[in-house]
């Protein structure tokens, strides 16, 4: 029986921050209470081929994500969960993780939660500065998360995840070095830490993405700045007993999320809602971007059958986004050839600058530190 | 076919660039009934695609009109066009030679302007008859009675009668074919003299060979004749001979003293055609060739190489190809470290370079690096020797040179008098030598400079326009060599020379340049995972020195499920802009940083 991953799109938020690129918006209780009634037929659709009526899939990872989740009410939290589990069959241990927003769920939510089968929490924190948090446009400051954190632990979760951000407007090593300790010592299961990346079309754009700053804008930190920010991360966290274990991800051991590793291993996926994205075997297929069109038909805006030489080049793309990198001999089996026999040039030219290296007893090839600094220019050669 | 010479005339159209030439050309043929003006395409002698249509190349260099005057005869009218720039004044004064007479156009606002007097001068050099006339009349800012007085001052012909008119609006154009009978004399010539006929251009055409386009001066030249090319040397026996409707050739049995027309003779070159050669009777030669004919050498030379190394044999079928219809171009094939294999090109000029290049990409769909352009410096050795060099890779050592040359030109510039000062001050920094001024009328002047065509082929004219808001213009023709401090300027990129990027260089500009070069690199090289030092050096001394710093940051923080197509995407999009960069050793180097030293007077 194949396993596979699902994810599960919820497209609407409070409020829009000021740097996010993503499908969210706000929208009305009505209409988010129709969305998630269509994502629920979309749900039993897929079941028709890879689910309970279809192939039987077992669902190992399940991933709700957003937007804003949490912003789902109790029942709808339940019936959504409950949906899943009719159409298709679910691993007794399977890894379910749910975004939440602090401010958005109290410990009645929280509860509903994990009583629906939730048992991972992804908490949107960004900073503990509540100056810095004003400045990304959240919607709630350093005391509301830890109270929401604390309810969280207290309706039973054990495995929780916080995402911060580096590199923010007017934020210094200093002001992130207090964040992540702060953050830290409430011993999450697992961090997430982003580098902000400025995307067109933000409010962010507007301010820092051409031209000179408007005034009073406080400056983004240097680009020398800011790699230092990521090397503290990674020292700050592991004082705290977390590895790194991809680009921007940490854990304690063991709590590595297994959802977010199957998109990097290229297992199956298979992605809900508008602009969710799946994988099976060979295809990649996303759903329309557009709300409004999802709501009509299931369009699709991509569908992208991948051939050997894509898929070889992905494998190493995303493999080498963990910090154990891609495993050579499981390359092998999967296509016959070695990594040095496709892409040996250009592994040599950069295990020579020192951006590439192999694992010590030469299974896995990974990038080196520098290598993460500049691995966009690496991974494109495999392209 | 016998025409009675009094009935036949030949004249071209002179004019300084957009004062009307080919609108002109375009209403006579018009008027003369040839074409109704719904066949008439806007601009007849230039339509390139009535070329294509026709399966063959046609520059249309000439064509023969009926004109029914008012008088209520018949006249056979031959307009010759001519190519409208200073790149092509061996070809304009060719085409000129051809002629009795030349129709001068001025624009009714702007006036004489320098290309007119450059071109008027030819004519006159070429005892032509001048008729000149005032266009665009209709323009709100047209003064026809200043304009007239100001070509009876400056050109010193009479023009105050002159017909004003408005080509585009078809004003007055009967009054100008009037003219045309009265004011440009009758063609002479002997028929029964030996042959004697002048080549004033020459197109290839794939089925038919070489098509010779002349005017005949003495004799008859039929289907059959065997002709000798008296420059060249060449001989061939005509297969065709004719004359020129618009956009078709008409072939007739013989061609006779005063008419001119085209051969063709399965000629398989069109160097053995060259423009301003004389044809005679092979058997019978008349005594001497006509005066004026000279080899045409190219003045300014570029490497041309593929954007991808392996489109060098299609370059190589496209250059061929290209010569086929243009004697004037050049190349050779050249190697560069940092290009591979290509081609050194000689031009007439920088115009005649944009055209090549043009071509090149458009109708042979070919991208290309080109070189910064080079004129040709003549180098004498310390053995004596005397060498001309047109890549500044070939410069022997400085050890082995006693001195250098390099070409001049002798340049006049119109000026409004309000720009004479900053006109002088770019002629100064182009180290132009003042010859002196002469007044045109209280408000414009004539700054006579000689200056190095080095200092000119870049972006004269552009400095010359801006400078001057669009109120100077220019023409110069070539005046000689002259002795001058010159250095090779070398660039360094990560410590190796790039021979692509080296060139001479004005020794006291060296330093100047060398620092704006690094500059000008360091912005157009993109930053890449090492630091570049770039540095510019003469005789292996370091003059100018920048890095490129190494890219500190470069990574998807993101990268989830529904992420992984579209950063896949930008991330070939990255690799593509790579391939657009040459790898010279461990650097690459964008492709247009190769033309950099083109843009070094950007402010």
């Amino acid at each position: 029986m194949n396993n596979i991953g699902l994810y599960l799109h919820y497209p609407f938020c409070v409020r829009k921050c000021r740097y996010c690129d993503f499908l969210s918006a706000p929208a009305d209780d009505s209409f988010r209470a129709a969305y998630i009634k269509r994502l629920e037929e979309e749900i039993a659709m897929q079941s028709e081929r890879y689910g309970r009526r279809g192939d039987s899939r077992r669902a190992v990872t399940i991933f709700i994500g957003g937007g804003t989740p949490s912003l789902m009410s109790e029942k709808e939290i339940s019936g959504l969960m409950d949906c899943i589990y009719r159409n298709f069959e679910v691993a007794e241990d399977a890894e379910i993780s749910m975004e939440v927003n602090p401010g958005t769920a109290d410990i009645g939510k929280l509860s509903a939660m994990k009583n629906a089968g939730i048992n991972r929490l992804s908490f949107g924190l960004q900073s503990m500065n509540n100056e810095e948090l004003e400045r990304l446009g959240r919607i709630h400051n350093a005391e509301q998360f830890l109270e929401s954190y604390d309810a969280a632990r207290n309706a039973g979760f054990t495995n929780i995840n916080i995402d911060l951000m580096s590199a923010l407007p007017g934020q210094t090593a200093e002001s992130f070095g207090i964040t992540l300790r702060k953050a830290a010592r409430l011993s999450p299961e697992h961090l997430s830490c982003y580098s902000l990346i400025i995307e067109e079309g933000t409010p962010f754009w507007s301010i820092y993405g051409e031209g000179s700053l408007p005034e009073g804008m406080p400056e983004l930190p240097s680009e020398d700045e800011e790699r230092e920010m990521y090397r503290m991360t990674k020292e700050i966290l592991s004082e705290y007993g977390y590895s790194r274990y991809e680009i921007s991800n940490y854990a304690k051991p063991g709590y590595e999320c297994r959802h977010n590793i199957s998109y990097w291993v290229r297992n199956d996926y298979l992605g809900f809602g508008p602009g969710a994205a799946s994988l099976i075997g060979n295809r990649r297929f996303t759903n329309t971007r557009s709300v409004n069109q999802y709501m009509k038909d299931f369009a699709l805006s991509e569908d992208e059958p991948l051939d050997e030489r894509v898929s070889m080049a992905e494998t190493v793309f995303l493999g080498l986004r963990m910090t154990e990198g891609v495993d050579c001999k499981a390359f092998i089996n999967e296509f016959g050839r070695s990594l040095e026999d496709v892409y040996g040039d250009v592994i040599e030219k950069y295990t020579a600058t020192g951006h590439l290296k192999k694992s010590a007893d030469g299974s896995r090839l990974m990038l080196t530190e520098d290598g993460i600094d500049v691995s966009n220019v690496i991974v494109a050669e495999f392209l | 076919m016998n025409i009675d010479q009094q009935h036949v005339r030949y004249f071209c159209i002179i004019a300084h660039i957009d004062h009307g030439k080919s609108t002109l050309a375009d209403r006579i043929i018009e008027k003369t009934g040839l074409l109704t003006s719904r066949e008439m395409q806007d601009q007849v002698l230039d339509n390139m695609d009535l070329e294509r249509e026709r399966g063959i190349t046609i520059k249309s260099q000439a064509v023969r009109i009926i004109y029914k005057a008012e008088n209520g005869e018949e006249y056979f009218y031959n307009l010759i066009d001519t190519p409208g720039h200073v790149d092509f004044n061996y070809e304009v004064s060719r085409s000129l030679a051809a002629c009795e007479g030349a129709i001068l156009v001025v624009d009714a606002a702007q006036g004489v302007e320098a290309q007119t007097l450059a071109n008027v001068y030819l004519a006159i050099d070429h005892d032509l008859d001048i008729v000149p006339v005032i266009n665009k009349i209709d323009l709100p800012s047209a003064d026809p009675e200043r304009v007239a007085n100001e070509i009876e001052d400056v050109i010193g012909i009479e023009a105050l009668d002159a017909p004003q008119i408005s080509a585009k609006n078809g004003i007055n154009i009967e009054e100008v074919l009037e003219r045309i009978i009265t004011d440009v004399r009758p063609p002479e010539g002997d028929p029964e003299a030996p042959l004697k006929a002048l080549i004033f251009d020459s197109v290839y055409d794939a089925y038919r060979g070489v098509i010779v386009f002349f005017r005949v001066f003495d004799g008859k030249i039929g289907k059959g004749t065997k002709v000798r090319m008296m420059a060249t040397g060449a001989v061939f026996e005509t297969v065709e001979v004719g004359y020129f409707g618009p956009g078709q050739f008409i072939p007739c049995d013989e061609l006779s003293a005063g008419m001119v027309g085209y051969m063709t003779a399965s000629i398989k070159s069109l160097k053995d055609t060259r423009v301003g050669d004389t044809i005679t009777e092979a058997a019978s030669p008349c005594a001497e060739a006509l005066p004026g004919y000279r080899k045409v050498n190219p003045m300014v030379y570029c490497g041309m190489y593929p954007a991808d190394g392996a489109k060098y044999p299609d370059l190589r079928d496209a250059l061929e190809k290209l010569q086929l219809n243009d004697a004037s171009l050049f190349y050779e094939p050249e190697t560069s470290q940092a290009l591979g294999f290509g081609f050194r090109c000689g031009f007439l000029g920088l115009l005649h370079l944009e055209i090549i290049q043009e071509r090149l990409e458009r109708e042979y769909a070919l991208d290309l690096v080109t070189t910064a352009p080079s004129v040709v410096y003549r180098i004498h050795k310390t053995n004596g020797e005397v060498i001309d060099i047109s890549n500044p890779s070939n410069l022997p050592d400085p050890s082995e040179i006693e001195f250098m040359e390099e070409p001049v030109v002798k340049a006049e510039i119109m000026v409004t008098t309000d720009y004479i000062g900053t006109i002088m001050d770019l002629c100064q920094e182009r180290r132009g030598v003042f010859h002196g001024m002469d007044y045109i009328e209280t408000t414009r002047a004539i700054l006579k400079y000689t200056l190095p065509l080095g200092e000119i082929i870049y972006d004269f004219f552009d400095a010359l326009k801006s400078r001057s808001k669009g109120y100077a213009s220019f023409d110069y023709e070539f005046e000689g060599y002259e002795r001058s401090k010159l250095v090779k300027l070398d660039i360094l990129v990560n410590h190796e020379t790039i021979d692509a990027l080296s060139f001479i260089v004005f020794e006291d500009s060296a330093y100047t340049r060398g620092r704006k070069m690094c500059e000008k690199l360091q912005e157009e090289i993109p930053r890449q995972l090492f630091d570049i030092p770039i540095q510019a050096a003469v005789g292996g001394r370091i003059i100018a020195r920048e890095t490129v710093k190494a890219l500190r940051k470069d990574v998807l923080a993101k990268c989830y499920g529904g992420d992984i197509t579209r950063k896949k995407k930008l991330l070939e999009k990255q690799k593509e802009g790579k391939k657009r960069m040459r790898q010279v050793g461990s650097v690459e180097i964008p492709q247009k940083a190769f033309m950099s030293v083109l843009k070094l007077d950007d402010e």
